[in-house]
């Protein structure tokens, strides 16, 4: 395995990248469709307000679009260089849906887009308007394909490893496409996109009424938007429970730290808040929290959908029960092991032309395969990612989850009877509320990604392991490099969004 | 032919007409050289594909990595 500081500044690089890059995207995501909603509205009432409406929101969309754009090309970089081994051994399976996203992306994306900007009052009304929801789906689907192979790291399917080109080859394209962690990941997150551009529309618009500004502008923007989000947020729940439910099945030990769980039991309850206790300790008698506040039960039914089924905590994974057939991770750290040695001694005999060693030692490892990733780990206990990290993100993103449910609720209920207007704490909430947003998806993306540490492959590879060895010091210039550029577009997209909106609606539109 | 000339003057007209396009543009370029021409040339090699001529080369490369002592 690589230094720790080579493999911490790696993952703090590519975590920098993937989470400046996650500032762009949801809006995206979210922005597309409910631009695409109003640009209908104006398709089929005639009504030239909502197409006022529709080109402001389309301007904002264009900002961030084209500040965001590319920023995930820099993850690709990262793989060819700082994640050599990862890249290879994964390019097999990885190689189908990023290009298909690549194509895709280039051509629904460039296509559309100069329709959706440069044919007002070019193309007709109808052309126009498929335009733009061609331009919503088509950025929809790219995450799809990204989704689906940070889903296969996560529970990795349909695949088998080829121990003499180093690689997992694909098996089944479908098992990829349809692995459940995938599909729960796609939906959980693009439903995120969506809340979050509900979030911004709503803020803005919030904005214009406090200042008394572009009233009916902003009310109909508000009706659209929260529609769009009370619906996005009551599936961000749902889609939400069935990806917890897909972690509870394949990576326990994520869960266990997502809800601060060392000892298992059944019946097991949701700690609704709690403060994690600092000095506790895999397998020691301590409280795992100061305080905590409890839904009974709810834990076993939303991992298991069963009230009395017994949910895995930390202690039962590292250590084993045997009680309930958990296998200890030391019995799997040395499986893992035959596994590598057997790799090892399969190569050795093939290069000695000793087929009959070779067929062995292939046996030998395809018998413990499962468990090659346990094979680079020496200690039990580094099967469990950062605890504090993953609860506090986890307890984070789903506390603003029911907020924004709540905030879309008020919204619409208000903007219905016409009283939005006069709910100035209300509309102070909703314009504070977008970077509640986006607070809320980063913490999203860290529990899924620390909570599946040592992982880079869920059981089958560790991120030490998925580290090329490169230079430390160039590590650190690149890092330092991207905080700058990144930071850099954060502020020029800040500044040229905040100058849009002060010029409003009636402002010059052209994009 | 005509059609060609349609979808040549679209893209000019939608050009020429820009707001803040323009500025976005800008910045699409700048960002463009710095990631492609910067980042990519001097900081970003391809490591397998820079140190190895063959596929055959580079899983053994990464095989040797997988399975030595640690």
């Amino acid at each position: 395995m690589e230094s720790t500081l080579l493999v911490d500044l790696s993952r703090a690089q590519f975590a920098l990248t993937a989470m400046y890059h996650w500032l762009f995207v949801p809006l995206t995501l979210g922005l597309s469709f409910i631009v695409a909603i109003m640009e209908s509205l104006y398709v089929k009432t005639g009504n030239e307000e909502w197409k006022k409406i529709t080109k402001f929101w389309m301007t904002l969309f264009a900002i961030n679009f084209a500040i965001g754009l590319a920023t995930g090309i820099i993850m690709e970089f990262e793989f060819g260089t700082n994640w050599s081994n990862y890249s290879w051994i994964v390019g097999d399976i990885f190689g189908a849906p990023l290009a298909i996203e690549g194509i895709m992306a280039f051509f629904m994306e460039s296509t559309f887009f100069a329709v959706m900007f440069f044919g007002w009052n070019k193309v007709s009304k109808k052309m126009h308007l498929l335009s733009t929801w061609l331009v919503a789906i088509g950025s929809n689907l790219s995450a799809l394909w990204i989704l689906v192979a940070n889903g296969w790291m996560q529970n990795p399917v349909g695949m088998e490893f080829n121990v003499d080109t180093a690689r997992f080859e694909m098996k089944n394209f479908w098992d990829v496409l349809f692995n459940p962690n995938a599909v729960s990941k796609f939906l959980h997150t693009i439903a995120s996109g969506y809340v979050m551009g509900a979030l911004f529309v709503i803020g803005i618009s919030a904005w214009f009424l406090l200042k008394r500004r572009e009233i009916l502008f902003a009310k109909r923007s508000m009706i659209v938007a929260a529609s769009f989000g009370l619906l996005t947020s009551l599936f961000l729940v749902f889609s939400g429970d069935e990806s917890a439910y897909q972690v509870a099945q394949n990576q326990p030990t994520k869960l266990a730290a997502m809800e601060g769980l060392y000892d298992g039991h059944s019946r097991a309850g949701i700690v609704a808040l709690g403060q994690l206790n600092p000095d506790k300790q895999i397998g020691d008698n301590q409280e795992e929290f100061l305080w905590s506040l409890e839904v009974p039960y709810a834990l076993s039914f939303l991992g298991y959908r069963n009230i009395n089924a017994f949910v895995p905590g930390m202690d039962d994974l590292v250590f084993g029960n045997e009680e309930l057939g958990i296998e200890s991770a030391q019995s799997k750290i040395e499986k893992g092991k035959v596994a590598l040695d057997a790799l090892k001694e399969y190569k050795n005999a093939k290069k000695e032309g000793n087929l009959i060693a070779a067929t062995t030692n292939l046996q030998t490892f395809r018998d413990n395969e499962c468990y090659l990733g346990y094979g680079y780990l020496d200690d039990p206990k580094s099967i469990i990612p950062p605890i504090g990290l993953t609860f506090y993100s986890f307890h984070i993103m789903v506390g603003l989850g029911g907020w924004f449910v709540a905030l879309f609720f008020f919204v619409l209920y208000f903007s219905m009877i016409g009283k939005i207007e006069d709910k100035k704490l209300l509309l102070n909430a909703a314009l504070f509320s977008i970077p509640l947003g986006y607070v809320a998806g980063e913490a999203g993306w860290i529990v899924a990604e620390v909570g599946r540490q040592p992982w880079a492959i869920q059981g089958m590879l560790p991120t030490g392991i998925a580290t090329s060895s490169v230079d430390e010091t160039a590590v650190m210039i690149t890092l330092s490099l991207f905080a700058i550029i990144f930071t850099a577009l954060l502020i020029a997209e800040i500044k040229i969004m905040l100058k849009q909106i002060k010029i409003g609606p009636q402002g010059e539109s052209h994009v | 032919m005509n059609i060609l000339r349609k979808i040549f003057y679209f893209y000019i007209d939608g050009f020429k007409n820009m707001g803040v396009g323009k500025k976005l543009w800008l910045i699409i370029g700048v960002k463009f050289f710095i990631f492609f021409v910067v980042m990519k040339l001097l900081f970003f090699p391809n490591i397998l594909q820079t140190q190895f001529t063959t596929d055959e080369q580079r899983a053994d490369y990464v095989i040797e990595n997988l399975v030595k002592e640690r």
